[in-house]
């Protein structure tokens, strides 16, 4: 009896002992992984479930006598019927086709700088990165300075050049969107700049030796080895730029509250006026589901586009 | 020997001084303003040379800034230090615990994970903000300092660039760690945590720009001076108060300030964190 209880109790005790090892060994997991869980869960994961189900009820903000309702797929064709949405959607590609095209045509060219043979070229760097450490809500209010009317620096360059009278940047529509656009180029180049010179280090020196030896020019080294050299940055760098440019808020709030005449006003400061200023929760979560579905609907489709170029 | 003269080199100096204008111009106007006593000068300055040229240098709306009652400048600093330092020191722990799990723990569950952290970065956060403001509301957090730092200490940014580093671990230092009978809390802790310094150097410099930068948040979910930081006060402080460009600048340069010099000691982080952030990334 005693021998066989020996017998037995031995593997049992390790099964025993091997069971506590696993489930310590879960715990910990637990243990690292529960915490970032939990916040991702609650205010990532839960606040996106919240804008789909809110956008098909009439939630307000502050809690009503009437109980919310649910009214099905009422709020998505208000938004799609708005014309102050469709204005903000305009207004947002306009600024998305604008900044674009400039902020990456800039910032290419501070790379290609920084990257040549260039006199005092840490100190060009030092200064070029400075507008990304800047605060936006500053940058905003320097540039508004610059802007002003009727003898604010950028209308006494104009001066300079000959023209009369003065441009009213941020109070006439055709200009103002332009005039975020230039700020916000000024705001964010550097860190596009940043990635583009990273991109351009990739590229190997041999290549450039050998087109040298053939007698390659500067713009054919450009044109046939440094552009399909930077393929995967040009990529990346128009991705995060365009997605960066569709989420525009900041700036037009603080210098034009999207005027004049709505012409600068965007899909997100659209969504945060329905949301938090006319506390018309439901709608506001209509309007950030289709912000959502079209911000998605763009990396996919850019993505998609240039991997077949 | 004689110096031969290059064109190319030439243009290229010259494309960089005209770049670099552009860069100093709004920033050194935003410095010679704030030094400009009189509203008067300031306002006959502002499209002439003395813009970006001190004609006078006082501290005059420093000083009114610093002292100003309604517009506590001190109090936004501390606000903006707190919310900054909390979220970011907190998701440097929290989201790097989560992706040394992912990348060495043993449940089924990690591919999903990962996936999902993936599938959500293209959720713009600016998309989450009207649902988030009803859940906080309901929390009773609106106008504190948690409704500014809980929400953002998880990141799946921050969790996928911990977890790229870390998968990318030598297996034998792990298994070695295992097999001396070390658990998998105190692997990361004495192993994977104090290993990973250049991401989080890279997590703590976008977190802080991030947090630093925060506008429409704090925007929505602070009332009064309490809470509020930096930022946002400097949106309110020039909205009323238009006319004073004077104290307004001086206000920005105090603002910019901080962040300035942290910048210049760290440049070197800085420069390899952005860049690697989106290489990796």
């Amino acid at each position: 009896m005693m021998q066989n209880h020996h017998n037995l109790s031995r593997p049992a005790g390790q099964k025993l002992r091997r069971n506590k090892l696993k489930t310590q060994e879960w715990l910990d997991e637990l243990l690292l992984v529960l915490p970032a869980s939990v916040l991702l869960l609650t205010f990532l994961i839960l606040p996106f479930l919240m804008a789909g189900y809110l956008s098909f009820t009439d939630q307000r903000l502050i809690p009503r006598p009437i109980p919310t309702e649910f009214v099905g797929f009422q709020n998505y064709l208000t938004v799609l019927r708005d014309p102050e949405f469709w204005q903000a959607f305009k207004n947002t590609a306009y600024f998305v086709v604008l900044v674009v095209p400039f902020q990456c045509a800039i910032s290419l060219l501070c790379a290609l700088l920084l990257n040549s043979e260039l006199h005092l070229r840490s100190l060009f760097r030092s200064v070029a990165l400075l507008p990304l450490v800047t605060p936006m809500t500053v940058i905003v209010v320097i540039w508004a300075a610059l802007y002003r009317i009727p003898d604010g620096f950028l209308n006494s360059v104009l001066h300079l050049f000959g023209f009369q009278g003065y441009v009213d940047w941020l109070g006439d529509m055709t200009f103002a969107m332009p005039a975020i656009v230039l700020l916000s180029a000024w705001a964010t180049f550097p860190f596009q700049m940043l990635i583009f010179l990273a991109g351009l280090q990739d590229i190997p020196m041999e290549r450039y030796e050998a087109a040298k030896i053939d007698g390659a020019g500067t713009w054919e080294m450009f044109r046939y080895i440094t552009f399909p050299g930077l393929r995967n940055t040009n990529i990346f760098i128009l991705i995060i730029t365009t997605l960066q440019a569709f989420k525009l808020f900041t700036q037009v709030d603080i210098l034009t509250h999207g005027g004049p005449l709505g012409s600068t006003n965007t899909l997100v400061r659209y969504m945060v006026q329905e949301g938090y200023s006319s506390q018309q929760v439901g709608y506001a979560s209509a309007v950030a589901v289709v912000f959502v579905i079209l911000v998605g609907a763009l990396a996919v489709l850019q993505r998609v586009l240039l991997k077949n170029e | 020997m004689m110096k031969i003269f290059n064109p190319y080199k030439a243009l290229r100096t010259l494309a960089a001084v005209v770049i670099l204008l552009c860069v100093l111009v709004p920033l050194s106007m935003m410095v010679t303003l704030s030094l400009n006593p009189s509203e008067e000068n300031i306002l006959i300055n502002m499209g002439t040379l003395h813009a970006f040229i001190p004609e006078t240098v006082s501290l005059q709306n420093y000083k009114e800034v610093l002292n100003d009652p309604y517009q506590p400048f001190a109090r936004y600093l501390l606000n903006t230090l707190l919310v900054v330092f909390c979220t970011v020191g907190a998701g440097i722990f929290i989201n790097s615990a989560a992706a040394f799990a992912l990348a060495w723990g043993r449940g089924g569950y990690r591919k999903i994970y990962l996936m999902v952290i993936i599938a959500v970065f293209v959720i713009p956060g600016e998309a989450l903000t009207i649902p988030l403001l009803l859940l906080v509301s309901k929390f009773g957090w609106i106008d504190s300092y948690q409704v500014q730092i809980v929400p953002f200490i998880a990141s799946t940014f921050s969790i996928f660039l911990f977890y790229q580093f870390f998968s990318k671990l030598p297996q034998e230092l792990i298994e070695a760690a295992r097999i001396d009978g070390a658990r998998l809390f105190q692997i990361y802790f004495k192993i994977g945590f104090p290993l990973s310094t250049p991401v989080i150097a890279t997590v703590s410099i976008l977190g802080f720009l991030d947090a630093w930068n925060s506008y429409l948040w704090p925007l929505m979910v602070t009332r009064g001076t309490e809470f509020r930081p930096l930022g946002v006060a400097m949106a309110a402080f020039f909205g009323t108060q238009q006319a004073y460009w004077g104290n307004i600048m001086a206000f920005a340069v105090l603002m910019t300030l901080p962040i300035i010099i942290v910048f210049l000691v760290f440049q070197k982080y800085f420069v390899t964190s952005v860049v690697g952030s989106s290489v990796k990334g």
